[in-house]
């Protein structure tokens, strides 16, 4: 991917990117390699040098099973906010995508709650779907304990879940919207000239040929569940990783550890993990990318 | 489409309300649980029709959690935020795309690897580079000179420390390199001949160009500043310098206290609205920056 007329200089390309890998350097690399440092070491309770400990930190962690708690609670969100965001987003861009009349404003619409902080939309659910008052309580009404996240694990994780597909959703209709748009015309007609109805053509046509989009969105909204921003801030703001570690995230489980229990290098091994999960998510979906170019 | 399907199209708009629904629903909950009182807020079941007293709540709200404060310096990061990744991407994209030298693979890779690790994996570390700007530059004289030199600089409580870490990724610089790489070459080629120099060519060819993709990264850069909240959360202890989604923990009613719930909605929905209303008002803009910095 080269330019054939570009300009010659070696100091003038390194001045205009010199701000940037400045900051790069300080606040990527910098922490990335103390990353490495911390979860290799431990600091001593009273001070001195960090004391080199080979891979005891590591086995500390692994050792924990709250730490295997927040990994299948990672797992289970990551997983079921996935499916949800992508499940709904595709059935509204399918049916968006049908231009049917009056079909404009909910296109519009669709994409209104991304525009919100997790943590801000996790404090609005706490009251839309509170047991005590909101929507649910008339359920509780009839049903006592039908739904109560403040109680059960089960629910709570439910919740952040449903907060997180709120959320998301917008966005993987976007992308859904943008791959549907670009199937061919043509062959939608064909399929209706032969008699296909819009369901069926959905299933048949419309939906094999958007895989690379769901694909690409798969690993998008897994790697989103498992560090992204708005995951942290909607499990903070929402349940605060209770009740009783019902939805401790990794994430939220690795911030808790080093600001709160203060131990940098437990939290450090515990980063280190998820970044050998991030890579291999990346990875995948870089081999993939080159994959549908290579197609085109 | 001329095809006849009385019974999908019901199932379409059938869907396409039901997503209006889940989507929008918990917006309709909001503003009309903001707008209620005390009473009616609490009152089983729920009453979605809004009543006249929104901004009385949102008046409570906003001294509640000092909400004046804490918007401004919302603001301010967000557009600190913006500008910075603006600007300082369409500098790299331009140092990594239209030069020959023997650094350009360097740079791409040294940037393209921040596409990784997201702040908050690393957030650790990076809080302790902010706690401790001087670090790295106190190792590397005491590794050359062996000299103990005792200089300290954190970025704690200002809005250096606030947005600096946020800008360090890549994200923009990929937008303007998609956009660079789909220029035709003889685009520098014809400048080069009328004689501009580099810096000239930048300035009054591509910047103009890339006016488009500007919008578009502000209007997506604007909203990741705004609804920034772990970062915040480390950096600031001082409540001068306190974001708004900070405050959101003062507006919560207290477990012992009057669940108030409706002056709790009604500063959320203040702390929700600037990002809403630039998605909802540059929508185009936004939707563009969306797909093209992910693709």
């Amino acid at each position: 991917m080269d330019k054939r007329a570009a300009f010659r200089s070696w100091w003038l390309p390194s001045l205009f990117a010199l701000p940037q890998i400045i900051l790069i350097l300080l606040f990527f690399y910098w922490p990335a390699v103390a990353v490495l440092r911390w979860a290799f070491t431990l600091e001593p309770p009273f001070g001195g040098a960090a004391e080199f400990v080979g891979f005891a930190n590591f086995q500390e962690v692994f050792a924990d099973p709250l730490y295997w708690n927040s990994v299948g609670v990672s797992l289970a969100f990551a997983l079921c906010g996935t499916l949800a965001t992508i499940f709904i987003g595709l059935v509204l861009a399918l049916a968006v995508d049908r231009q049917l009349p009056g079909s404009a404003p909910f296109r519009f619409l669709y994409i209104l709650p991304y525009a919100i902080a997790g943590p801000a939309a996790g404090m609005a659910f706490r009251f839309i779907l509170s047991p005590e008052r909101g929507l649910m309580a008339s359920v509780n009404a009839t049903f006592p304990d039908f739904w109560n996240p403040a109680k059960y694990g089960s629910h709570a994780l439910l919740l952040v879940i449903v907060v997180f597909a709120w959320k998301w959703a917008g966005y993987t209709f976007i992308f859904l919207l943008a791959g549907l748009q670009s199937v061919p015309r043509s062959l939608i007609e064909a399929a209706a000239m032969d008699g296909c109805g819009p369901i069926r053509r959905a299933v048949d046509i419309q939906i094999p040929l958007l895989a690379p989009t769901l694909f690409f969105l798969l690993v998008i909204m897994m790697t989103e569940g498992f560090v992204g921003a708005d995951t942290y801030g909607i499990v903070a703001r929402t349940t605060d990783g209770g009740p009783n570690h019902g939805t401790d995230v990794m994430v939220y489980r690795i911030v808790e550890e080093a600001f709160r229990g203060l131990n940098y290098s437990g939290a450090s091994a515990q980063s280190l993990v998820l970044i050998g999960l991030i890579m291999t998510f990346t990875f995948i979906q870089f081999r993939f990318i080159e994959r549908q170019v290579h197609y085109k | 489409m001329i095809q006849r399907t009385p019974f999908a199209n019901a199932l379409t708009y059938g869907v396409m309300i039901f997503g209006f629904l889940l989507l929008i629903g918990p917006f309709i909950v909001i503003v009309s649980g903001a707008s209620q009182t005390f009473q009616q807020v609490n009152a089983i079941p729920f009453s979605f029709v809004p009543q006249d007293r929104l901004f009385e709540n949102m008046g409570a709200a906003w001294s509640r959690a000092n909400l004046g404060t804490a918007m401004l310096n919302s603001f301010v990061m967000a557009s600190l935020v913006t500008v910075g990744k603006v600007a300082l991407s369409a500098l790299t994209a331009f140092a990594i795309v239209f030069f020959r030298t023997p650094l350009k693979g360097f740079f791409f890779w040294m940037v393209f690897i921040t596409l990784m690790l997201p702040l908050e994996v690393r957030v650790v570390p990076t809080y302790a580079v902010a706690a401790d700007l001087f670090q790295p530059v106190r190792l590397l004289i005491s590794a050359v000179t062996g000299f103990e030199v005792s200089v300290d600089w954190n970025l704690l409580n200002s809005y250096a420390g606030l947005t600096l870490p946020l800008i360090a990724t890549a994200t923009g610089t990929f937008l303007y390199r998609q956009f660079y790489l789909t220029l035709p070459d003889e685009l520098a080629e014809a400048a080069r001949m009328d004689g501009s120099g580099a810096i000239r060519f930048f300035i009054d060819m591509l910047l103009p160009l890339s006016r488009t993709n500007m919008l578009a990264l502000t209007t997506i850069m604007f909203v990741y500043g705004w609804n920034q909240y772990l970062w915040p959360l480390l950096m600031v202890t001082d409540p001068q310098y306190k974001t708004t989604m900070m405050s959101l923990v003062a507006l919560l009613p207290s477990d012992n206290g009057t669940p108030d719930w409706n002056v709790t909605l009604a500063g959320s929905l203040i702390i929700m609205l600037p990002p809403l209303i630039v998605v909802a008002v540059l929508q185009r803009w936004f939707v563009r920056g969306l797909v093209a910095t992910e693709k």
